[in-house]
């Protein structure tokens, strides 16, 4: 929407703009609510979803203390399916994307060279919604009768598979809470996909061509990309169901002739590139860290970035694999077999690259190269099980046992999760001008690391002796006792880990040691700025030469070919230009809460499609005034 | 590599940003309409019990609302003809005619849908009620934005608040305007004219 100058006295338009200028202050909670600085949004992201992955820590903690020994009753079946569905959902779609989406706000424009996204109001907007989505869908824990045990929450699984998400299936409103939740936070996700593929596009810094981009920007573009094409499926399957549920359609009815794989089939399309949805932005993260700390350039940087849009493609060609015993015959098996073995060939590329960047370089060890080296070894075993059930004669073996729970915690856990820690080592410093304590995080990542195999690896044994996935409990004569009770102690390993990392944080936010605009000797734009970035970015937007070209301005090779640091080159010399320059008469974007009563709207529609349809034209109404408003309102206030 | 000219390489695809934005979303768009049509596509000839399509379709009446819908991209193209040539006043007629013929195929639809109701298709009767009014009716939808936006840009007009430089929020408007024309064409092709 453009914004088209309209001459407004109105008292309303007054107050608004009043508004606005107090939300000028930083750090009010209007500056907050009112924010469209990426930096912020990356914040706002960032905290958010690792209260949601606490959320999720916590529900499977729950689950896994259900399971520590047969015949368990800490929790009943209903309140076990609650859980595991709650547990799946918030960790795709409230923690590991949004935490992406953090690094993408925090680090994008900076790496670029930009002085913000393409459309901060519509980045607004995507926290916003996004944050509705999520609040609403963790609601539902409360409309059952909580206090005594019963809970609201869905119970179909994080993947909602038809026809057991109908309504004669599963009565009361938590799946529908799942699927309107999902739907605001796919309207999120696509909001954000559209903003970042037009910053990375055109916005980019004079010089920095699309080859000279950091593997993060690229990452991140490719990662879009598969959002926009991605999110429209599941919407319409969500869609679909909602018509079922809430209006008695039939996409899904079976009686009616209605196909339930239907639904399978539209929700893995949508659901492999949402597996590289979820770890591309950590193979970005992973791909800045481990140059930085080898001091070598990333090894094979075309072939890093080529990998990772070959598998942007194929991510579209693998999705049956997820279906093979669903009887859809030999040869469309056989073919999603050979897709789902190519794809592992640019992964595995990648994963050479990684490691000829580590190979004969001068290793600083620590905690962001940790968790990076932790993230290469973990994906690489979660990616080695991942062939074993590309066979469909094996998969028909593992399908809906712990052998792929197994397999999927290796690649998101060990894979994303891991890459996003380290991504937060890495750049805690940059945002808050201090170091992460260091010894807390090397214990931080041991106890994770050893917590995680632990929790993890039985389950594939657990899985290969035959124990199914999403049950909730076992007999004792089984022999799966032994390998439960090491998940359960892993699992409460990993508690630890994580509550050490939040005292690291607490503590480190305040006290820590004090890092300079580039404190671990960095390669990329956003080390040439000082630590926390002014709100502007750059004082000077940057013409870049080449890739890595800040390193190019510290280091040179001399005739030797060792590597000696350039005289008066680097961050130093930077950050004074910065100082005389100060950024005064920088105009950034006002404030604006336009976003935030658009985004109000969806939970306001969704709730009265449950209860009362009054509701719906009250959300609707909300939404179109913010649209409106937006539409309307100048991006920047005259003073 | 390193240390080339920087000034003459490109750093952006010299799209204007927001126009850039409705590409994209459009082409994410695309997969929307896709996803529905192909759930149409799978189910057709799978309804257990009537009405079916040959019983209800009007093609004739339908032809003439598809027609009414191409005419306003006719419009729409000249409304943005006028606003590049800074003739404000024709792009308002323009803009306005183009939100009236969208209105009367929306209308029309209206029509279709109490028609078919009346003769017992409801979202529930069968799968052919079930995948054609929510295809059609998301359609719908997409044509009732379209003329929402049409007639606040035709207010703001009104207002003083579009010209010449203001072009580029006419073709936004237009390149949307256009889409959901062309995804009619498919429904009605696949979903109307060719019937098995």
């Amino acid at each position: 929407m453009s914004s088209i100058a309209v001459p407004r006295r109105s008292p309303l338009a007054q107050a608004l703009k009043g508004a606005r200028h107090a939300a000028e202050n930083r750090n009010s909670i209007l500056g907050w609510l009112g924010t469209v600085d990426h930096k912020r949004i990356g914040i706002l992201y960032g905290i958010s979803s690792f209260i949601f992955f606490l959320a999720g820590g916590i529900e499977a903690l729950l689950l896994r203390t259900q399971l520590a020994r047969p015949d368990g009753n800490v929790l009943d079946p209903d309140q076990f399916n609650r859980l595991f569905t709650m547990h799946g959902t918030t960790m795709v779609f409230l923690v590991v994307m949004p935490m992406s989406s953090a690094f993408f706000n925090l680090l994008v424009p900076l790496m670029i060279g930009a002085r913000d996204v393409a459309f901060p109001r519509l980045n607004a907007f995507s926290y916003w919604t996004f944050l509705a989505g999520a609040i609403f869908l963790n609601a539902s824990f409360f409309t059952g009768d909580i206090f005594s045990g019963v809970l609201g929450a869905p119970d179909g699984g994080w993947f909602g598979y038809a026809p057991l998400n109908l309504r004669q299936y599963t009565p009361g409103h938590g799946m529908d809470f799942w699927m309107l939740g999902i739907q605001m936070l796919g309207i999120a996700s696509l909001a954000g996909g559209f903003n970042f593929i037009v910053t990375i596009l055109n916005m980019r810094a004079p010089g920095m061509t699309l080859f000279r981009m950091p593997v993060f920007v690229w990452m991140t573009l490719v990662t879009s990309f598969l959002i926009i094409f991605a999110m429209p499926v599941i919407a319409v399957a969500l869609f679909e169901l909602s018509f079922d549920r809430l209006f008695g359609a039939n996409f899904f009815n079976a009686a009616a002739g209605g196909n339930p794989l239907l639904w399978q089939h539209m929700f893995w399309l949508f659901g492999h590139p949402e597996v590289y949805i979820l770890i591309l932005p950590a193979f970005g993260i992973i791909s800045e860290i481990l140059p930085t700390f080898a001091r070598k350039p990333l090894f094979g940087y075309p072939f890093v970035v080529f990998s990772g849009i070959a598998i942007g493609f194929m991510s579209w060609g693998v999705w049956v694999h997820h279906m093979y015993t669903t009887g859809l015959g030999t040869i469309a098996n056989s073919a999603f077999g050979i897709s789902t073995i190519l794809i592992a060939v640019p992964t595995g590329v990648k994963v050479f690259n990684w490691m000829g960047t580590l190979w004969g370089g001068s290793i600083r060890v620590r905690a962001p190269l940790m968790f990076a080296v932790g993230t290469v070894a973990m994906f690489t075993i979660g990616g080695l099980s991942g062939v074993t059930h590309s066979m469909v004669t094996s998969d028909y073996q593992q399908q809906d046992t712990y052998y792929v729970v197994a397999h999927f915690h290796y690649v998101l856990f060990g894979g994303a999760i891991f890459g996003l820690f380290g991504g937060i080592y890495y750049w805690f410093p940059k945002f808050t001008g201090r170091y992460l304590n260091e010894t807390m995080g090397h214990v931080h990542f041991w106890l994770m690391f050893i917590g995680f195999n632990l929790t993890f690896f039985p389950m594939h044994i657990s899985g290969l002796l035959g124990m199914p996935r999403r049950i909730y409990t076992y007999s004792g004569d089984m022999g799966w006792d032994m390998w439960n009770l090491i998940s359960t102690i892993g699992a409460f390993t990993i508690a630890a880990s994580v509550a050490l990392f939040i005292v690291n944080f607490m503590i480190s936010v305040r006290r820590g040691k004090e890092a300079g605009a580039d404190p671990w000797d960095g390669r990329t734009l956003e080390w040439t700025i000082p630590s926390p970035p002014p709100e502007y970015n750059f004082a000077e937007i940057p013409t870049v030469h080449s890739l890595d070209d800040f390193w190019h301005q510290k280091y040179r090779e001399d005739e030797t070919g060792r590597v000696v640091p350039v005289l008066a080159g680097g961050a130093v010399e930077t950050e004074t230009e910065h100082h005389e320059e100060g950024g005064h008469g920088i105009h950034m974007p006002s404030p604006s809460f336009m976003p935030l009563i658009a985004s109000l709207g969806f939970p306001f529609v969704a709730t009265g499609l449950m209860y009362d349809y009054a509701l719906v034209p009250v959300g609707f109404a909300l939404i179109l005034i913010g649209f409106y408003g937006w539409a309307m309102e100048p991006a920047t206030e005259e003073e | 590599m390193a240390h080339a000219g920087t000034a003459h390489l490109e750093t952006s695809t010299g799209i204007d940003n927001k126009k850039l934005l409705m590409w994209l979303f459009l082409a994410s768009d695309c997969l929307f309409f896709g996803s529905f049509i192909a759930a149409y596509l799978l189910y057709r000839d799978r309804s257990l019990v009537g009405p079916y399509p040959e019983d209800l379709f009007d093609i004739p009446f339908t032809s003439v609302s598809a027609f009414v819908l191409l005419m306003s991209s006719v419009s729409m193209v000249l409304a943005l003809a006028a606003i590049q040539r800074g003739n404000v006043r024709h792009m308002q007629i323009w803009l306005f005619t183009t939100a009236i013929l969208g209105a009367l195929f929306i209308a029309g639809q209206v029509y279709e849908f109490t028609e078919f109701h009346h003769e017992g298709l409801s979202l529930s009767t069968n799968l052919f009620g079930t995948t054609f009014f929510v295809l059609t009716g998301f359609h719908g939808a997409h044509v009732t934005i379209g003329i929402l936006i049409l007639l606040s840009l035709f207010v703001v007009s009104l207002r003083g608040g579009i010209q010449q430089k203001d072009s580029q929020t006419i073709e936004l408007a237009g390149l949307y305007w256009h889409f959901v024309d062309i995804v009619w064409i498919v429904i009605f092709t696949l979903i109307y004219l060719i019937q098995p």
